[in-house]
């Protein structure tokens, strides 16, 4: 089984360097396309690649480029920008690919900076990623000395400015435009949609916005082409994907497998099933804004489609399991306690209606809820619902609560019914 | 236009515009919160949901943002569907979660958006019981109060403050549900135009300070249509009165000029009408003391038949009779006085220099291609060249305007992009820093200059170089100064300026040339009109806009009285021993020796105006003229558009509209000239008669017979409350409202509600609209026309084409340009206690400020 | 006052900007990497350097949660509180830690020598439940390891 993207991590100790990156063959992609492809071949093979992103929606990556202007009439200054802003409760995938081989993630973001003919590109980083962002610096430093980043890279006539942006901290910074306001040094409240960013993005020029994971592919479907890529993947999704599990499971961690593998192949397999004497409650496909599947589920294929279709989002891939012992509403709040402090304060239903439904869903874990809190919390789940909010989040937040509202509705009545948590000891 | 179906009914409504401006316009009630038609759309409230449909078989549709929406060729909408509706209830519920209920205690309670759109959802209940979050407020100076709890993080305050009026001392903090707006520190709002915080809010976070010293509720204020009287814009008011005094100024919406905006000096002066300097009753020295004499201060108060008679006395037996005028009066009492006293004894009260420039603009804007343009028009300048004026402290909703017109660049980027220029902060983000160019050249920093492309700070006679050399620039047959040419002026190279200035000029569509008397130059003017000429001899439908500094600078100037300096002349020369002064200072008029002198030698001196002031403390007669909030007029901005503002309230005792009094002395001297004018409507006719420039006053207003449905129009709101009581301290018989014989509007709730003639608009209430947001109801569309709209005129039209460049002679330049503040520059609102905090240090003013 | 060096670091970072302000999270990080936190006095130098005012710089600063608008101690404990954490014992470990130090989360001990912050997820998740003691990450934190872990921080 093929794992490109992992090929060169090595456990617990430092990443390769410029020059054992390279004899692994790393940065022949950019050696190649620089010399024989076109920025539209770029684009062409991303698109036929079939990848989609791995940010967390899905979007194929070739169609998100194909709407940035090109040609002579474009704006000569436009941007790529590598999200690495990882903060959702349940994602830690990026963190690996960053410390382990940011090379690869350099070399993916020439790729991409070349087919959109970007002429800058930012890393931005997650706020407390110190190893990550000292990692990265040294690999720029080893690139922009070897000529595979600044002016003229590799007397290609293509040049490239690559620099990262720290975050300070908020989730809401890794939604593409709260980022980018985040980097003109605004306060990272949400654009709205459209215009997109590739269009009017940073400093109001083209961008595109792509996830780490995502970037990580590209070096691999320029060498080695589409079908290739479609190849290592699953029925229904094209190249592998870092998978991960965390919770009580046995061996926590992350795995480079081919798209659309079982989640019981994860959790069972690699995560080697729960830890003893726990058992599986229900799991949260792909971080904390995903909605709760259950054991019923242990079947279902880890891609995009196949997650939907079984009412829930892969998003991150990296699963989140919920034992027995482990009290669901406080779960739950523990999540929405952290959609509430992570909320922008921009849209009104995010900033008020989270805020409410986590004192509410805290009444209930402390034996104060009432029975009608259940209709308020279904309510305030449909008016944060898709397309309600100004972006993503609060749909996000809402996701697995109002799952758990189905699977663990009995655990609230009791909550409420007893007024005080089973788990916890009088 | 296109054709949108909301619940079934199909409706026309204009392209390029979003779907909650065109639900508005059609009169549908839609709530809102974030949304504004001067800040336009970004979509965070979520308040203004509504169900879109994909097609006429779509019968589950999905809830989307109207404000968010463009409108287009079929669209499928329903306002009213349930789940629209439990949505928009969700959200102010949402909103309430926080917000304390205390709408008793709320300055904003009756007239606030949030009440009005809280009672539209028909959220009525409470059902949290979780406890609610605080903030601290913070002393934001003497304008504004503070009180964050009513906040429901709209950021419309933010938007306009900073976006729209340019401020940088106000913003948001902290984020998720513990968003704070406010300075980083308590002190004063910096920005001149704060006071649109008071109408910007939906609520009641930022609220009149002035008012709440003497609070009143909307209802309760009896309010009439007025103009503001603290510079020469002309700005559109409400003023409101109750107890008599006078309580607040509000934005009165006019499209073409102040928009829903108005500056913090216009807002905050009104309280000189409450002043302690104001003359309430006749004053009569008796006898009056011998000329040349020191006359000491004050007089005796009489009635006003003593009065009366006192100064028929003096004027019959004086040997030769001469009257003063004034800037600040209205066109109505100045020309009541020029009609006592006679065309030749007739002295407009302006100071010298500042007749010859504002004669000099009449004459270019009589003669010259370049029309004079609006606010409105000022604002869809493409560039802009500012000469001399210091425009946030001389015309500040100019300031406001042009800094607007900076941002058409932002806008064009906008169209290319194909983005809808609605949708606020993708116009932003798409043009960020990029501005239309407003080239500066002043005497001095001003607060547009942030906005500028290019600043010049120079001496007055370097601002006549520069503008010089751009009009050399562009046409090379304008004639060389007549001295001094150079190359270099502070480190501009003039040569490149100017043709970097020209060039930007012939390539805009929309050029704009702004000056104005503040330089007090002819220079700057000519100049001005030199480049004006020349852009529109190179077939530039250029723009030409003189401020001028006093509400009615112009109509004074076009009455057309002689000079100052030879009211002096005519004194001195013996020619006169009496002189009345008409609502006019002169020691801010002329050199305090030769005000000293003229008074000396004044045997009689009759003074009409409502503050007691230097000129006034001379008088042998005082008599107590009404003000702007007393009495009925006409003002004349600086574009000569005339505008009525009408008695908001009767004033007690003998206070009168200078007019009436300049009437009662006529009658009482039988003055020869014929007829009297007991009412406004009779002096206008005469007026219109007399100088055929005022023909059309008569149309500006509706008369004082117009009737709607047989009724006036009330300036009393039909819940006004406590009237039978208001007097009971001193009787109990509630008197017969006075009539108001100069106007349609009446002194009472009684009358009609329906919507009257624009200039006629006393207050904005529409049924569950309270707060200013009611508006709305009045436009054709939201944003647009009022609905009843009599869209004004200006008295000089453009005739010109005929004019000679003028040859510029540098030597006439004063060499330093008065200093202005936007607040302690002006005479009245000086008085206003508020103000009066706000006012630089004394050692910074210039004592003889002009205006 | 802002340092020569804080002056010097900050116009490093204007140099790769667009705008001024765009520099503001790296010059403000700047001056709490020396200070631990960003007080009123140097947020007001950091935003004459950016052509800001204080306001604008505020208005920024203070939507970020990780630069600190108050005094910090000599070391920020950032615990994580997000799910996986949470559920893998948090709430006992901030009973511990808060034992230990006697302070509760947003307060500082009395030597000054540590500040106790919420975290949200430090993506660390497979090493749950984890914590930040400045820029170390340590996870999975045990009330056995909790001693030895703190002693590193004088
Ligand atoms: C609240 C919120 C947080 C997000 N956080 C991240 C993130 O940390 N990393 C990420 O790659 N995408 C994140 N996204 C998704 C991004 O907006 C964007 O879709 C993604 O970076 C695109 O990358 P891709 O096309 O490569 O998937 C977030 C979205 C939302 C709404
Ligand atoms: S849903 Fe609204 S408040 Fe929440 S993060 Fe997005 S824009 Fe901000
Ligand atoms: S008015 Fe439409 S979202 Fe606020």
């Amino acid at each position: 089984m093929e794992r490109p993207l992992t090929k060169n991590i090595r456990p617990n100790e430092d990443p390769l360097s410029l020059m054992e990156y390279e004899q692994a063959g790393g940065y022949r992609a950019v050696r190649t396309m620089l010399s024989t492809m076109s920025p539209q071949d770029v684009q062409v093979q991303v698109k036929a690649s079939n990848l989609r992103g791995r940010g967390g929606a899905g979007f194929p990556t070739g169609m998100k480029w194909s709407f940035v202007p090109m040609g002579e009439n474009a704006p000569k200054q436009k941007y790529f920008i590598v999200n690495a802003d990882e903060m959702e409760p349940g994602a830690f995938k990026d963190r690996y690919l960053l410390e382990g081989d940011p090379h690869q993630l350099i070399e993916g973001i020439v790729v991409a900076a070349y087919a959109i003919q970007a002429s800058h590109a930012y890393i931005f980083l997650r706020q407390g990623y110190g190893r990550a962002e000292l990692l990265l610096n040294k690999a720029i430093a080893e690139a922009y000395e070897n000529k595979l980043l600044g002016e003229n890279i590799l007397g290609s006539g293509f040049s490239l400015d690559l620099r990262i942006h720290t975050s300070a901290g908020r989730y809401i910074c890794g939604e593409e435009t709260a980022l980018i306001n985040a980097l003109e040094g605004k306060r990272a409240t949400p654009r709205a949609k459209p215009p997109f960013p590739q269009v009017s993005g940073l400093w109001g020029r083209p961008t595109v916005v792509n996830n780490v994971e995502t970037v990580v592919n590209l070096p691999h479907i320029v060498n080695n082409g589409a079908d290739w890529f479609k190849s290592i993947g699953g029925i229904n999704d094209s190249g592998t994907k870092i998978y991960g599990v965390s919770g009580r499971v046995r061996n926590p961690g992350l795995w480079e497998l081919p798209m659309g593998t079982m989640v019981s192949d994860l959790i069972e397999e690699q995560a080697g099933g729960m830890m003893d004497g726990y058992r599986l409650r229900a799991f949260m496909p792909g971080g904390a804004s995903t909605d709760f599947l259950t054991p019923d589920h242990m079947n279902v294929r880890m891609d995009f489609d196949s997650v939907m279709k079984a009412g829930s989002r892969m998003g991150t891939g990296t699963i989140t399991v919920l034992d027995d012992r482990t009290c669901p509403v406080g779960f739950v709040h523990s999540l929405e306690k952290f959609f509430r402090r992570e909320s922008c304060g921009w849209c009104t239903p995010c900033r008020e209606g989270l805020p409410w439904i986590e004192r509410t869903l805290q009444a209930i874990e402390t034996g104060k809820g009432e029975m009608s809190d259940l209709d308020l919390l279904t309510e305030q789940c449909r008016l944060l619902g898709p397309g309600n909010t100004f972006c993503a989040l609060a749909p996000g937040a809402v996701e697995p609560l109002q799952s758990a509202l189905k699977y663990f509705l009995e655990d609230f009545e009791s909550h409420i019914n007893n007024k005080h948590c089973p788990w916890k000891s009088i | 236009m296109v054709t949108i179906f909301i619940d079934n009914k199909p409706h026309q409504v204009k392209p390029d515009q979003n779907l909650l401006q065109a639900c508005l316009s059609l009169g549908f009630d839609l709530p809102y919160f974030c949304w504004h038609p001067a800040l336009h759309a970004v979509g965070a409230c979520r308040q203004c949901a509504v169900k879109q449909y994909k097609d006429d078989k779509d019968a589950k549709g999905r809830i989307i943002m109207s404000c968010m929406t463009p409108v287009s060729e079929g669209l499928r909408i329903s306002v009213d569907d349930p789940e629209a509706r439990a949505f928009r209830k969700g959200i102010v519920e949402q909103l309430m979660l926080n917000h304390p209920h205390d709408c008793p205690v709320c300055d904003e309670g009756g007239e606030c958006h949030l009440q009005d759109m809280t009672v539209m959802t028909g959220h009525n209940y409470r059902r949290s019981r979780f406890r609610k979050r605080t903030h601290q407020n913070q002393d934001l100076g003497p304008f504004l109060n503070h009180e964050m709890n009513r906040c429901i993080q709209c950021y419309r305050c933010v938007r306009f403050y900073r976006g729209v009026a340019g401020g940088r001392d106000l913003n948001v903090f902290g984020a998720h549900d513990h968003v704070y707006f406010g300075r980083h520190a308590d002190g004063p709002l910096e920005s001149e135009f704060s006071g649109n915080l008071i109408e910007i809010c939906p609520t009641g976070v930022f609220t009149d300070k002035t008012l709440k010293e003497h609070y009143t509720r909307k209802w309760d204020l009896q309010t009439a249509p007025s103009i503001c009287v603290h510079c020469g814009v002309g700005c559109n008011t409400i003023a409101g009165e109750r107890y008599g005094s006078l309580r607040r100024i509000m934005n009165r919406y006019n499209r073409d000029i102040n928009g829903y905006f108005l500056c913090d000096r216009g807002r905050f002066g009104y309280e000189f009408v409450n002043s302690h300097k104001r003359i309430r009753t006749p004053l009569v020295k008796s006898p009056s003391p011998p000329a040349g004499e020191g006359r000491g201060e004050g007089g005796k108060p009489a009635d006003r038949e003593t009065v009366l008679t006192h100064i028929a006395d003096i004027l019959s037996k004086a040997k030769g009779v001469i009257a003063i005028g004034s800037p600040r009066a209205s066109l109505e009492s100045n020309f009541a006085l020029r009609t006592l006293a006679g065309e030749n004894s007739f002295f407009s009260g302006i100071g010298n220099e500042e007749q010859s420039l504002v004669s000099l603009i009449i004459d270019i804007q009589k003669n010259s291609p370049a029309s004079s343009p609006s606010l409105r028009e000022i604002q869809a300048a493409d560039a802009v060249l500012i000469l001399g004026e210091d425009l946030p402290n001389t015309a500040p909703l100019m300031a406001l305007a042009v800094r607007q017109a900076s941002r058409n660049k932002q806008f064009e980027i906008a169209a290319a992009m194909k983005l809808p220029l609605w949708d606020d902060n993708a116009v932003r983000n798409a043009g960020q820093s990029a501005k239309s160019p407003v080239y500066i050249i002043s005497p001095a920093e001003t607060r547009l200059d942030d906005v500028a492309a290019k600043t010049a700070h120079v001496p007055i006679q370097d601002i006549v170089r520069l503008a010089s050399a751009i009009s050399q620039k562009l046409d090379p047959n304008i004639p060389p100064l007549s001295s001094g040419e150079r190359t270099e002026v502070r480190g501009q190279d003039v040569d490149a300026l100017a043709k970097e200035i020209a060039t930007v000029l012939m390539n805009a569509k929309h050029p704009l040339i702004v000056s104005g008397t503040g330089c007090q130059s002819t220079g700057v003017v000519q100049t001005a009109a030199n480049i004006a000429r020349a852009l529109q001899l190179k077939g530039k439908a250029v723009q030409l806009a003189f401020a001028v500094h006093e509400c009615n600078t112009l109509g004074a100037a076009l009455l057309g009285g002689r000079t100052l300096d030879e009211a002096f002349t005519v004194m001195q020369d013996g020619l006169a021993d009496t002189v009345i002064i008409l609502e006019n200072d002169l020691y801010r008029r002329a050199d305090e020796a030769s005000v000293e002198q003229f008074l000396g030698r004044a045997k009689n001196i009759i003074v009409l105006d409502h503050i007691m002031h230097r000129t006034a403390d001379q008088a042998d007669v005082v008599l107590p003229a009404a003000t702007f909030a007393e009495s009925s007029g006409t003002l004349i901005n600086y574009e000569t558009r005339p505008q009525r503002y009408n008695e908001v309230f009767v004033p007690r005792g003998d206070i009168q509209a200078g007019w009436k009094w300049i009437n009662a002395i006529m009658m009482a001297t039988q003055h020869p000239a014929p007829g009297g004018f007991a009412t406004l409507d009779d002096i206008i006719r005469k007026m219109s008669r007399e100088l055929p420039l005022f023909a059309e006053l008569a149309d500006l207003v509706p008369p004082a017979g117009f009737r709607i449905a047989g009724q006036k129009v009330p300036r009393q709101s039909h819940r006004y409350s406590g009237r039978t009581s208001m007097i009971a301290d001193r009787t109990v018989h509630e008197p017969k409202p006075a009539y108001d014989a100069d106007s349609p509007l009446a002194f009472s709730m009684e009358g009609s509600e329906q919507q009257p003639p624009a200039p006629l608009i006393s207050r904005y209430w529409s049924p569950g609209w309270n707060s200013v947001q009611a508006l709305n109801r009045f436009q054709q569309e939201v944003g647009g026309d009022l609905r009843k709209e009599s869209t004004g005129t200006r008295l000089i039209k453009m005739i010109g084409g005929q004019s000679e460049y003028f040859r510029i002679d540098l030597s006439e330049d004063p060499a330093e340009s008065p200093q202005y503040f936007i607040f302690g520059s002006e005479e009245l609102s000086n008085l206003s206690p508020a103000l009066g905090k706000r006012r630089p240090m004394d050692d910074q003013q210039d004592p003889r400020m002009t205006m | 006052m802002l340092t020569e060096q804080e002056k010097q670091e900050i116009s490093e970072e204007l140099k790769h900007c667009e705008r001024p302000e765009a520099a503001a999270i790296e010059a403000l990080r700047v001056v709490q990497k020396k200070r631990g936190w960003v007080s009123d006095a140097s947020l007001r130098d950091v935003a004459a350097q950016l052509s800001m005012t204080p306001a604008e710089l505020d208005a920024v600063a203070t939507f970020y949660s990780f630069i600190f608008r108050k005094p910090v101690g000599r070391h920020v404990i950032a615990l994580c509180d997000s799910m996986v954490c949470w559920s893998l014992g948090h709430d006992d470990l901030y009973k511990l830690i808060s034992t230990k130090l006697g302070i509760g989360y947003g307060e500082t001990t009395g030597d000054n020598r540590f500040t106790l912050l919420p975290a949200s997820c430090l993506g660390a998740c497979d090493r749950a439940p984890a914590m930040m003691v400045d820029d170390e990450l340590f996870g999975p934190v045990t009330p056995e390891t909790i001693d030895e872990i703190l002693s590193k921080y004088s």
